[in-house]
């Protein structure tokens, strides 16, 4: 134990989570054996394409998938397993100790509630505060989102704010429950790249100082790249990779996450064609039995197309998915 | 090819102003004031070459879709000039408009919304061949095989429908559907926003592929600035409907001239984790469109402002070769790589003492 580095323990633990759609017989599995943790005060990213699965992983820790969908798996918070709490527990928990922010402030903020009052809420839900306090809470929170005159525009309604500013309102509702944990849905998708760039830099200045932990989904690599300190891969509803930013983006270990970064174009090959990882992601209703990148994988071997390849650790805490993560690895 | 073929200017467009007037509501009516005009592009001028690409770069509301519709006159520009092989668009009528459309073509950036549903991807393609009369006959579904074959589609692709194909599919349909009339020009508008990275280099080598086969001039507007960088000779980068500066890409990405494109550069999220800042590139919102601010519009987030920019509006201007700016400041100013001199907004860390 004494030669690798004190780390912390992780306060949430995600084993085994599923999620799966449609009939017993036909069943869609959205989300497959996703496993990850998440320590005091760090950014995890989990990143992948439209249809990953990366999102519903997201609700799904907060429970926020009703049936029909079947979730199972182990979602440990502080020792808890949220999927077996019961319905009051969650409600603590939720909005609570963990708190969530979407990509879409305008269809996730309510448009007849002044933003006062939808900090003041959760200020009544989740804190002791009497009336006057969580007036005076509220303005101080809009203030630390950094919204100009927080005092004069309090009072506001959602609509009457810019989409960024929209975004800093969702923000300051999350935080009036001083949470342990920020889940973000794509934050920032929706925003120009100016206001994308203040708003996770305030998120990483909130994390900072409240020391909280904060679980980053997207789809943007360089988002990734600015913003997380490990970095969690999904492709098909599974994990492809798992590990430190620094080590995946220098080299990435499983075919898929190195196809991913192939893609994104970067300084200096002016018009040269990139390299794009052929063909498409496939369908919920249409997967390989093996590894669900075997299809487009240009590393692929017989093995691939066996069973679905497990994560497995290849440095500490860096695991990947990939049969051929050697051969990845050299490239 | 990383050098085009630069055989003077294409298409040339000169002071090009867009207004909009916003409709007045009942109170507005009763009082009598003016209706609000949205001041969407304000004297726009470039010229692009044949065979080239110019990347048109910016945020949403800095009119650089309207400058496209303006292009193929889907909005009728309040002023200005766009010249297209010697002759004035704006006044084409009859055939010769025809023709114009033929040759400019624009690719959107939703394929769902521009395709029709209820046509095959055959029907759509036949349409826009026997419009323009460039088939007939049996040589119809010939050109629809050879169209499929250039954007990388099955043929069968040619009997279904634009929702039995993926969002990737469904940009090649756009792709081809423009094709379809042989242009000499695409303007393509956030062509590969939609998509997913690994889909997106598909349609982006694509693009470049088709560009050299046709030898096609293409107009490519977005806002991520990594591909515009890989895809474009030139760089227009707009704000608030007004270029702020152009120049070849390389310069422009090496040593911009205009804070606006400093600050853009550095908001765009490096792909190095080792690299890494933690101050905004850029404070504040863009002002609305509605009351434009006086002088430069940038000036109220400019972090060089001087008493000059609050009222003189600075001209596109001449900063070495091929390299032009609107702004004040003296050229060699900005430090693209020094540490910004600003302190940190102190973030109050009163929350967690909080009871």
């Amino acid at each position: 134990m004494n030669s690798a580095p004190q780390v912390p323990e992780p306060i949430l633990s995600v084993r085994g989570l599923r999620v799966a759609f449609g009939t017993p017989r036909h069943e869609l599995v959205a989300v497959d054996s996703v496993d990850f943790d998440v320590r005091p005060g760090e950014v995890l990213g989990l990143a992948g394409e439209s249809g990953s699965g990366k999102s519903l992983t997201l609700r799904a820790l907060l429970r926020l998938v009703r049936p029909p969908a079947r979730v199972s798996g182990e979602v440990l918070w502080r020792g808890r397993d949220v999927l077996r709490m019961a319905e009051r527990e969650v409600r603590g928990v939720r909005g609570g100790e963990i708190a969530m922010i979407f990509q879409e402030p305008m269809s996730a903020l309510n448009p007849v509630l002044t933003v006062g009052t939808q900090i003041r809420e959760n200020l009544e839900e989740h804190t002791d505060l009497d009336g006057a306090a969580r007036q005076a809470r509220a303005i101080e929170l809009l203030d630390l989102v950094g919204i100009p005159a927080a005092k004069a525009r309090i009072e506001d309604y959602p609509h009457q704010f810019s989409g960024g500013m929209r975004q800093r309102a969702m923000i300051a509702i999350a935080l009036a429950s001083e949470p342990q944990l920020l889940l973000a849905d794509e934050p920032t998708t929706a925003l120009d790249v100016t206001i994308q760039d203040q708003i996770l830099k305030l998120i990483l200045r909130l994390r900072r100082d409240l020391n909280m932990s904060v679980v980053l989904v997207t789809h943007d690599l360089g988002v990734i790249a600015q913003t997380c300190d490990r970095l969690t891969v999904m492709y098909a509803g599974r994990v492809a990779e798992s590990g430190p930013v620094s080590e995946i983006f220098e080299r990435p270990r499983h075919a898929y996450t190195l196809g991913l970064l192939n893609s994104v174009p970067r300084g200096g090959a002016l018009r040269q064609p990139l390299s794009s990882i052929a063909g498409q992601p496939p369908s919920l209703a249409n997967r390989a039995p093996g590894c669900a990148f075997a299809p487009r994988c240009p590393f692929v071997v017989a093995d691939c197309s066996v069973a679905p390849p497990p994560l497995v650790d290849i440095a500490p805490m860096h695991g990947t998915a990939c049969i051929q993560h050697r051969k990845v690895a050299q490239r | 090819m990383s050098v085009a073929p630069i055989t003077g200017p294409v298409m040339r467009v000169d002071d090009l102003h867009m207004r909009f007037k916003r409709p007045r509501s009942v109170m507005e009516r009763l009082s009598g004031r003016p209706a609000r005009i949205v001041h969407a592009l304000n004297g726009v001028s470039f010229s692009v070459a044949r065979g080239e690409t110019l990347g048109i770069v910016g945020e949403s509301g800095c009119g650089k879709s309207t400058l496209a519709r303006c292009l193929v006159r889907l909005n009728t520009p309040s002023a200005g000039t766009i010249t297209y092989d010697g002759r004035d668009v704006l006044t084409l009528a009859g055939a010769a408009r025809r023709d114009y459309h033929r040759r400019v073509q624009m690719v959107f950036q939703d394929p769902y919304g521009s395709l029709n549903p209820r046509m095959t991807v055959r029907q759509t393609l036949t349409e826009a061949i026997q419009f323009h009369g460039l088939r007939v006959g049996g040589a119809v579904p010939e050109r629809v095989s050879e169209l499929l074959e250039l954007v990388r589609l099955p043929a069968d692709a040619a009997e279904r429908y634009p929702h039995e194909f993926s969002g990737g599919q469904r940009q090649r349909i756009g792709i081809a559907r423009a094709l379809a009339v042989e242009p000499d020009c695409l303007i393509a508008d956030e062509l590969v926003s939609a998509l997913d990275v690994s889909v997106q280099a598909q349609i982006i080598n694509l693009l470049l592929e088709l560009q050299q086969r046709l030898h096609l001039t293409i107009l490519f507007i977005a806002h991520d600035l990594r591909l515009i960088r890989h895809i474009s000779h030139r760089v227009a980068v707009m704000y608030l409907g007004a270029i702020v500066e152009l120049a070849e890409t390389e310069t422009l990405f090496r040593a911009p001239a205009h804070p606006y494109t400093e600050a853009l550069l550095k908001a765009a999220p490096e792909l190095d984790p080792a690299r890494r800042s933690v101050i905004d590139a850029v404070r504040g919102e863009l002002p609305s469109p509605l009351a434009l601010p006086a002088g430069c519009p940038f000036h109220p987030r400019c972090r060089y402002v001087m008493d000059r920019c609050r009222v003189e509006r600075p001209p596109l201007e001449g900063r070495g070769a091929h390299h032009l700016a609107a702004c004040h400041l003296e050229a060699g100013t900005l430090r693209p790589t020094a540490v910004q001199a600003e302190a940190e907004e102190p973030v109050h860390a009163r929350i967690g003492g909080m009871p």
